[in-house]
């Protein structure tokens, strides 16, 4: 066991957060909660992909730098810690590459690749649908083979960043007579199709993050089909223990933590500095001790992920328990902060700009998103212990 | 990174697992904890011939010269057999107490035969005020001719009624401070001490030990005069995390015990494995053992490598003893009545669990500890 990083990872940690510092000087961005997935910058990816930082586990052949998981988590934690903005690149370079690399063939892998890697392109993701959520099998968005395309007519929702793509990596039901997970493929679609529409929705946060995303008789590429048609399903499940790994499941309020740590320190309450309060050291020490273990999983993932390993029930697992310490911390954080916990950002007189309650908001997506708490706690007792599978109506 | 174990730590593992399940079934646990003496002496001999003894000493004393790391493996699988053994009072608590404040004749002296097996030892430390602080060092040893004479009381004193010697913690000096403490190597039959039996959780051999008037020689002073404190700072890290590697184990056998059972268990027709209030629980519960076991060695590998680790150690003990505790809950629940019952072999666990958080600092203890490294 090691616990530690090589000189060459604390180098690559070193050079990370120079960059990091050297932005944040320049006024790129700020260290915002959710600021990573939000603050959404082509040029900014541009200078980190001249880094060699997207695609940096890929292998050389695709452009990329052949880096371990490890390191890669490396470069996650700084661009986390600094919440640097990296919305635009972080779905094509987290899922859709490593899935193209999987069951793309060489045309795609020649076409989507270097393009991810370059910064020129940005993807969106395509899964739920209105009534395929956790039972993501039923979705019955449908592209109908014809001579020359598929013809794709359906929908699909909670896409997020879909208003900004350039591209969506999505399901689509092809056979509808087959067995429900057997009749599923994927496609990449370009997202100014004609017939393609994209409507907003406001999350509670007051923010545009997702969409619904139309297909109204959008006419598709048959080379933009990846892998194997009616494969889908089954090519699907092993890239979302990709998109359950890493450290953004742990870190998405982690600025919250940092500025409420201060603030206990500096601020006084009843004559004396809060962080004296016993509630608030007992509770700041547990959040730390939560995270620091959420961080360990995180690395096992990312170790596991590197030893050549799907870590199915590792990523299920650190999903699972990463996000719920995210809502622990905003909930503790509004209630350490009374009243103020109350102001949103840009409110006269809330503390630590408002991150808190906003914090408290977005966290309700934490353990939803990308497979909910409940779904990943199945995971993890049938695939992971082995317990039975009940049987469900399909 | 790497979370793997070597090829010896696998290897020592797997030696472990093979000889406690063999050795020492959940019936012989039961046994034990009823049997006065508090364990088998066969079976002591058999684990000295392994060599666990001597795992973590040195060459020179014939030790095996392991890690804490390669200690810590071990630990897991005695936590994970709920092994009753001195082993822990003996060889964590006295031998590291040797090793680190020990002279070159008291280790030659006493080492060599805590490795072999030969004599037992234990610490006692703890008072009525049950502070794990220098300032519940109340006992008191005063100059008196050729030695000391000590007086006190010591409390949960783990095997003092079969240890050959114990090491004593008592106040050579003014004050309640860390200064002014002093150790002490004690014949276990020296007049003046007496034991008395303490009915604990776990059924785990304590003891309370009164010192009466206890005459002691001034070479039975274990290192410097004055100079105990700083001894048990260097091992009581060790201690704690060799307690939580203990957890770990007793974790893992909880979450065992439970997914076999909610895997043969049937209820409404079919195994209540396949209910989901069950899976998650399970799904919680190795959530729990994960962690307990990252987060512990972690601290253990700080350990052997001498990093300083307050804070990791500190964490490794808060978060095992609030985890054991749940996990073992959670398994009580999956099980309902029979769980509740001695036949079982959870309650094993579940008391452990309990025991062993309040052993060496809770989770509030150490949450504190935690605060303060993080600068409040």
């Amino acid at each position: 066991m090691d616990f530690g990083f090589t000189e060459e990872q604390d180098k690559l940690r070193q050079k990370v957060r120079d960059f990091l510092e050297e932005r944040l000087k320049i006024g790129d961005f700020q260290v915002t909660s959710n600021g990573w997935i939000e603050s959404y910058s082509q040029e900014f990816s541009k200078e980190m992909s001249n880094k060699g930082w997207i695609g940096m586990t890929w292998p050389g052949e695709y452009g990329g730098k052949g880096h371990t998981y490890i390191d890669r988590a490396i470069l996650m934690e700084e661009m986390l810690t600094y919440q640097a903005p990296i919305g635009f690149h972080f779905l094509g370079d987290r899922q859709v590459g490593p899935a193209i690399m999987h069951f793309g063939n060489e045309e795609q892998k020649k076409e989507y690749l270097p393009k991810i890697i370059n910064a020129d392109i940005a993807f969106a993701i395509g899964l739920s649908e209105p009534n395929a959520g956790s039972d993501l099998v039923s979705v019955k968005t449908f592209a109908k083979e014809e001579e020359d395309c598929f013809v794709m007519n359906g929908q699909k929702v909670w896409t997020t960043g879909a208003h900004r793509a350039d591209y969506i990596w999505m399901i689509a039901r092809t056979d509808l007579e087959a067995p429900k997970h057997k009749g599923i493929s994927e496609f990449i679609v370009d997202l100014k199709s004609p017939g393609v529409t994209v409507r907003p929705i406001i999350n509670i946060a007051g923010v545009h993050s997702f969409n619904e995303v139309f297909f109204d008789d959008v006419k598709i590429p048959k080379e933009n089909l990846v892998g194997v048609k009616n494969r889908g399903f089954y090519q699907l499940m092993a890239q979302v223990d990709y998109e359950r790994a890493g450290l953004e499941r742990l870190m998405q309020n982690y600025p919250l933590f940092v500025y409420l740590l201060d603030y206990v320190k500096k601020e006084e309450r009843d004559g004396q500095s809060i962080c004296k309060n016993p509630h608030v050291r007992n509770t700041l020490a547990e959040l730390e001790i939560e995270y620091q273990v959420g961080r360990l999983f995180c690395y096992q993932v990312a170790w596991t992920l590197t030893q050549g390993h799907i870590p199915n029930r590792e990523a299920a697992l650190c999903k699972a328990y990463c996000t719920q310490y995210e809502q622990r911390l905003s909930d503790a954080a509004t209630r350490i902060l009374g009243l103020g916990g109350r102001l949103m950002p840009g409110s006269k007189w809330a503390p630590l700009n408002g991150e808190a309650p906003d914090s408290y908001l977005w966290a309700v997506s934490y353990t939803i998103q990308g497979g909910s708490l409940e779904v990943l706690k199945n995971i993890v007792a049938t695939r992971g212990l082995g317990l039975p599978v009940a049987k469900m109506k399909s | 990174m790497d979370f793997s174990l070597s090829e010896e730590q696998e290897m020592l593992k797997k030696t472990a697992h093979d000889f406690l399940t063999k050795e020492c079934p959940p019936s012989f646990v039961k046994e034990t904890i009823k049997d006065e003496r508090g364990y088998s002496i066969d079976m002591w001999k058999k684990m000295a011939d392994l060599g666990w003894m001597g795992l973590i000493f040195p060459e020179p004393y014939g030790g095996m010269e392991g890690s804490f790391l390669d200690i810590t493996v071990l630990l897991e699988e005695m936590g994970k057999a709920s092994l009753i053994s001195p082993f822990f009072s003996s060889v964590i608590l006295g031998g590291l107490a040797l090793l680190e404040g020990g002279n070159e004749k008291q280790k030659d002296t006493f080492l060599p035969k805590v490795i072999q097996g030969d004599v037992l030892f234990t610490l006692a430390i703890t008072e009525p005020n049950g502070k794990y602080s220098s300032d519940g060092i109340e006992s008191t040893a005063a100059k008196s001719g050729e030695g000391y004479i000590i007086n006190g009381t010591k409390l949960f004193v783990p095997y003092a009624h079969v240890a050959d010697h114990i090491v004593i913690v008592a106040r050579t000096g003014n004050g309640l401070g860390p200064d002014g403490i002093t150790l002490f190597i004690v014949d276990s039959k020296t007049p003046g001490i007496t034991y008395t039996p303490l009915i604990t959780i776990a059924g785990e051999k304590e003891f309370e030990v009164t010192l009466d008037q206890v005459e002691v020689s001034y070479e039975s002073v274990l290192g410097d005069l004055n100079r105990g404190w700083p001894i048990i700072e260097k091992v009581w890290p060790k201690v704690i995390v060799a307690k939580c590697a203990e957890m770990v184990g007793g974790a893992q056998q909880a979450l065992e015990i439970a997914i076999n059972y909610a895997k043969e268990r049937e209820q409404f027709g079919r195994p209540i494995g396949t209910l989901q209030a069950v899976q998650h629980f399970c799904s919680d519960m190795v959530t729990d053992v994960d962690a307990c076991r990252y987060i512990t060695y972690q601290a253990a590998w700080m350990l052997s490598c001498g990093y300083p680790c307050a804070k990791e150690v500190a964490m490794a003990k808060a978060w095992c003893s609030d985890a054991f505790k749940r996990v073992t809950a959670k398994g009580q629940q999956i099980h309902g009545a029979i769980g509740f019952t001695e036949e079982h072999d959870l309650h094993l666990y579940y008391k452990n669990a309990k025991s062993w958080e309040l052993l060496y600092g809770d989770s509030t203890f150490h949450r504190e500890i935690v605060a303060q490294q993080m600068g409040m």
